[in-house]
């Protein structure tokens, strides 16, 4: 019994230290310089230019155009995110109370027409989308940006298996008590949600903020790049350099991971609860 | 659904408006624009299109470079949805094991989650890399001089272990509550049915995870098959030529470097139905499983 | 206050058979009904009728006169008490008795008043600013309740409330329901599948079975007089023993025993016999010298405490017999049957046969027993 444990908590620590290792290295080496990292390779420790690296890469106007900054595209990965997110939660919830809540002639139709979405990922039809985009002429806006995305059941087969565990007493009770659909909705449901809501605006912020093929075509202007546009764009230059900026490539990949990292870790109970209880 | 409803003639349909405009619009016209072109073959100089009927399809599924990659495809879509299964599964038991640190352990297993496909592929770069890869050196000491971009099975072996790192954390998440949410009654009944732990995981936990592990299975492969663009994409560095890609890859790749609308829709349509193939399985299992509890 | 009339009320679901058929019952102003059946009877889905979460597929229900087939459920003027008292659980214990009146647009003060008044008639004083899941359950049932009365309603409809408490708990609340009901008078529906909890709070019991009325009544001339076979196994606790007999002028054969009635009945040939196992009582005397008794093989025996109830077999059809704890046993038993407080069904539609000792519990002679015949 004894000698399982600590077989259990071996095999614990190795996977521990290769899922968060690369991590740690990766934020380790972005402090020492390119030179530095070249001749002697990953870093372990703190190097001394965190702070000029990381003011370079959120500062410096970088690209063809010399219009983008780190700052700049870390404000776009976050509109992206939180406008996503809370683009989602406002479309799904309301049509999964249609769905869950009404009886209509075309509710069945509805069902599937949403659900349907389930079948193709956005990567399967991105030549089409792109098309009617720029035929749309939203290449180059958040809207572009933000609003196809949302084209997707994930968030309504959520909110739809949520409310469908929602007692129906309390629907029932709500109706004696003299609420209507909006009543019900605003005094009952949203509060009841108020869980629901949060799991899936992290799930949801975190699958906006690391968006990568849909931004890479839907901005070319590159005041509308995001952090992972930019990584791209860092690959990019890399091409031929003597000496590649490891440390910038590293400075611009921890700010990439690091807010959708440190949501999904601080709200860990809330992300876990909604992704798994839901079951997609 | 609920034993009452509203029923009320506008409401529901103002509800459901902006969630199907968007869907309409965004989804639904670029589908059928996709299958529509598919058909056709469309001049590179924008003069007009003509109907080919089968021709793109055809030309697709006997291209041999096509089906090389299709191959590809399928081989690292059953690697990486194996081994992301296997370690996710493998450390969600051994953390439901213990109790001491318990919760420190799901906070670092699950902590890279949320890390974007290209920061992974960026991340494993650094440590496949030429000069500064630690791997590379490790693999130098067993005589594995490893060429990641430049030798196709180099590219392939990182491209599957950036894969993996990625997906553990999910997997490892739901076999986990998968796990805490099996019935405190049962184990204790097979505790004392059944000496052997091991034994005792093969006959009665693992098959009351098989949903769990069904369910993962699905969404492994479809991530192996379409969320690892952001990956390879890093990790080819637009030099698809002499490196691995997976059918995705090759969509994007003919529609927006080669220009081939036609085959790059024939391409998406084909992945279509295998999405919808693998959908289907989802949902009827999904419906099983609700007849179970 | 209100009488309610159910009038001819039908719910038929979907293609289905009938869950609820031609049911006509009265209510009184200020009366407590209780609608009692084993699971799937109808008893939920009429209430719910009543109630108007579900729409009635033929019939009328008039609350106070007023036929309120196509009336909102928050615009019938009732309240309703749910089996998991469906609160809401984002609310304090104030606002969930609040929410109803401000939905009607009650004045504040007023609102207060009856929260309070509430309150303090449930005692929920401490509670009214936490949560529901703060509180106990049967805290939560008062809640339930509170959140009826404070409405004022003119009828109270409760569905099975008393179903999610434990068995202690459970006695009390029914205490406590009927109390509150009698102090404010309101006319009340109460669906139970327990028939002591139907007995014990009823000034009416509506048996119903398989959608149909079986019987209506005062609980005592329902447990005395069942109507039919249904109503004399479901009401009372042992169910009464019904077996199979045969009559032949005045005498009764059951198995192997035969039992004279002392006079001819109307009936002859085969029937259905019930009487209750604490209307038996073991025969002094040598055995078989009494032609009136059941010989009983005794299969097992189950202490109550105040009594011992007695399980077996006369012939081949089982019977329980109810004993003061101290009454002798023994593996072959001989049972007396007071004449008086035997019941006769039909053999085949199982309905009380109208010469049967309808109203013999108070007299016991046969002569009383052929008077009901005539």
């Amino acid at each position: 019994m004894h000698r399982t444990r600590i077989l259990d908590h071996a095999v614990l620590i190795l996977g521990a230290l290769f899922l968060t290792l690369p991590v740690v290295v990766a934020f380790m080496t972005s402090s020492h310089e390119a030179a530095a990292i070249h001749s002697k390779g990953l870093m372990l420790s703190p190097g001394g230019h965190f702070v000029d690296t990381y003011e370079k890469v959120l500062t410096r106007q970088g690209g063809f155009t010399g219009q983008v900054t780190g700052a700049r595209m870390m404000m776009n990965s976050f509109i992206l995110g939180v406008g996503f997110a809370l683009g989602k939660i406002v479309l799904s919830m309301l049509a999964a109370y249609a769905i869950v809540y009404f009886r209509f002639r075309f509710a069945t139709l509805a069902f599937w027409v949403i659900f349907t979405t389930l079948l193709l990922p956005l990567e399967v039809r991105i030549m089409p989308s792109y098309e009617v985009m720029s035929g749309l002429g939203l290449i180059n806006t958040y809207t572009g940006l933000i609003v196809p995305l949302l084209a997707s059941a994930t968030g309504t087969f959520y909110f739809r298996q949520f409310f469908k565990s929602v007692p129906e007493e309390l629907l029932e009770a709500a109706r004696i008590d003299g609420a209507g659909p909006f009543k019900f909705f605003i005094d009952v449901l949203v509060p009841l949600s108020k869980t629901m809501i949060a799991a899936i605006f992290i799930i949801m912020f975190v699958y906006g903020w690391n968006q990568y093929l849909w931004p890479m075509l839907m901005t070319t202007d590159e005041r509308f790049f995001t952090l992972m546009r930019g990584i791209k764009q860092i690959l990019q230059v890399w091409i031929g350099s003597q000496i590649p900026d490891y440390n910038e490539a590293f400075a611009l990949a921890v700010l990439a991971m690091l807010p959708p990292v440190l949501v999904v870790v601080v709200f860990q109970s809330w992300f876990i609860k909604g992704l798994t209880e839901s079951d997609k | 659904m609920k034993r009452v409803q509203f029923s009320s003639p506008l409401l529901p349909y103002l509800f459901l408006a902006p969630q199907l405009a968007v869907i309409v619009i965004f989804f639904y016209w670029p589908s059928v624009r996709a299958i529509q072109s598919s058909f056709y073959l469309e001049d590179p100089f924008g003069f007009g299109s003509t109907f080919v009927g089968l021709d793109n399809y055809i030309g697709t599924l006997l291209n041999p470079e096509y089906l090389a990659i299709a191959r590809f495809t399928a081989i690292f879509t059953a690697l990486v949805t194996f081994f992301s299964l296997a370690l996710g599964l493998l450390l969600a038991v051994k953390a439901d094991a213990v109790i001491r640190g318990n919760a420190t352990y799901k906070t670092l297993l699950i902590s890279v989650y949320a890390i974007a496909p290209p920061v992974a592929g960026l991340i494993g770069m650094m440590f496949f890399d030429q000069h500064i890869g630690p791997f590379v050196k490790i693999a130098a000491f067993f005589g594995w001089e490893m060429k990641v971009g430049l030798s196709y099975f180099d590219t392939a072996f990182a491209m599957i272990v950036v894969a993996v790192w990625k997906q553990i954390p999910y997997n490892f998440i739901f076999f986990l509550s998968g796990l805490q949410g099996l019935p405190a009654s049962v184990r204790e009944a097979a505790a004392i049915d059944c000496r052997s732990s091991v034994k005792r995981f093969w006959t009665v936990i693992f098959p009351l995870l098989a949903p769990t592990a069904f369910f993962l299975l699905i969404i492994n492969v479809t991530y192996a098959l379409f969320d690892t663009f952001g990956v390879i994409d890093v990790m080819v560095k637009d030099k698809a030529a002499n490196n691995p890609i997976t059918l995705v890859y090759k969509v994007y790749m003919d529609g927006f470097r080669g220009n081939d609308i036609g085959g790059s829709s024939a391409q998406s349509v084909i992945l279509m139905i295998v999405v919808f193939v693998l959908t289907v399985l989802q949902f009827r299992f999904i419906e099983r499983r609700i007849h179970y509890t | 206050m209100a009488t309610i009339e159910i009038d001819k009320v039908s719910k038929i679901y979907h293609g289905g058979v009938p869950a609820v058929s031609e049911v006509d019952i009265q209510i009184d102003d200020g009366e407590f009904i209780v609608l009692v059946g084993p699971s799937g009877c109808g008893k939920s889905t009429l209430l719910r009728m009543v109630a108007g979460l579900e729409t009635i597929s033929s019939g009328t229900v008039k609350i106070s006169g007023r036929v309120v087939n196509d009336v909102e459920p928050a615009d019938r003027d009732i309240a309703m008490v749910f089996q998991n008292y469906a609160l809401y659980p984002h609310m304090s214990v104030r606002e969930n008795l609040a929410y109803g009146l401000k939905n009607r647009r009650t004045p504040k003060n007023e609102i207060e008043a009856r929260v309070a008044e509430a309150a303090r008639m449930l005692e929920l004083g401490p509670y009214l600013d936490r949560k529901p899941r703060a509180l106990s359950g049967g805290q939560r049932q008062r809640v339930a309740m509170g959140r009826a009365i404070v409405r004022h309603p003119s009828a109270f409809l409760f569905d099975e409330p008393l179903s999610n408490l434990d068995a202690k708990l459970r006695v009390s609340m029914r205490g406590e329901i009927k109390r509150l009901q009698r102090r404010v008078g309101t006319t009340s529906l109460y669906v139970t599948h327990d028939q002591l909890e139907a007995m014990t709070l009823a000034d009416r019991l509506v048996v119903l079975n398989g959608g149909r009325i079986e019987q209506i009544g005062r609980p005592l001339d329902v447990y005395h007089a069942p109507a039919s076979t249904f109503v004399a196994s479901f009401i009372g606790s042992p169910a009464m023993n019904l077996v199979q007999g045969e009559l032949h002028g005045s005498r009764l054969a059951i198995g192997p025993a035969l039992i004279d009635l002392g006079q001819a009945v109307p009936t002859q040939g085969a029937v259905t016999v019930g009487f209750r196992a604490e209307d038996l009582q073991v025969a002094t005397g040598g055995a078989a010298a009494h032609a009136d008794t059941l010989p009983l093989s005794v299969d097992y025996v189950e202490e109550l405490g105040s009594q011992r109830l007695v399980h077996g077999t006369v012939g081949d059809q089982a019977v329980t017999v109810a004993l003061s704890s101290d009454a002798p046993l023994s593996g072959e038993m001989q049972v007396a049957v007071p004449l008086g407080r035997l019941h006769f069904f039909d053999a085949g539609t199982g309905r009380r046969l109208a010469w049967s000792t309808a109203e013999t519990h108070r007299t016991t002679t046969t002569a009383n027993l052929l008077e009901t015949a005539r």
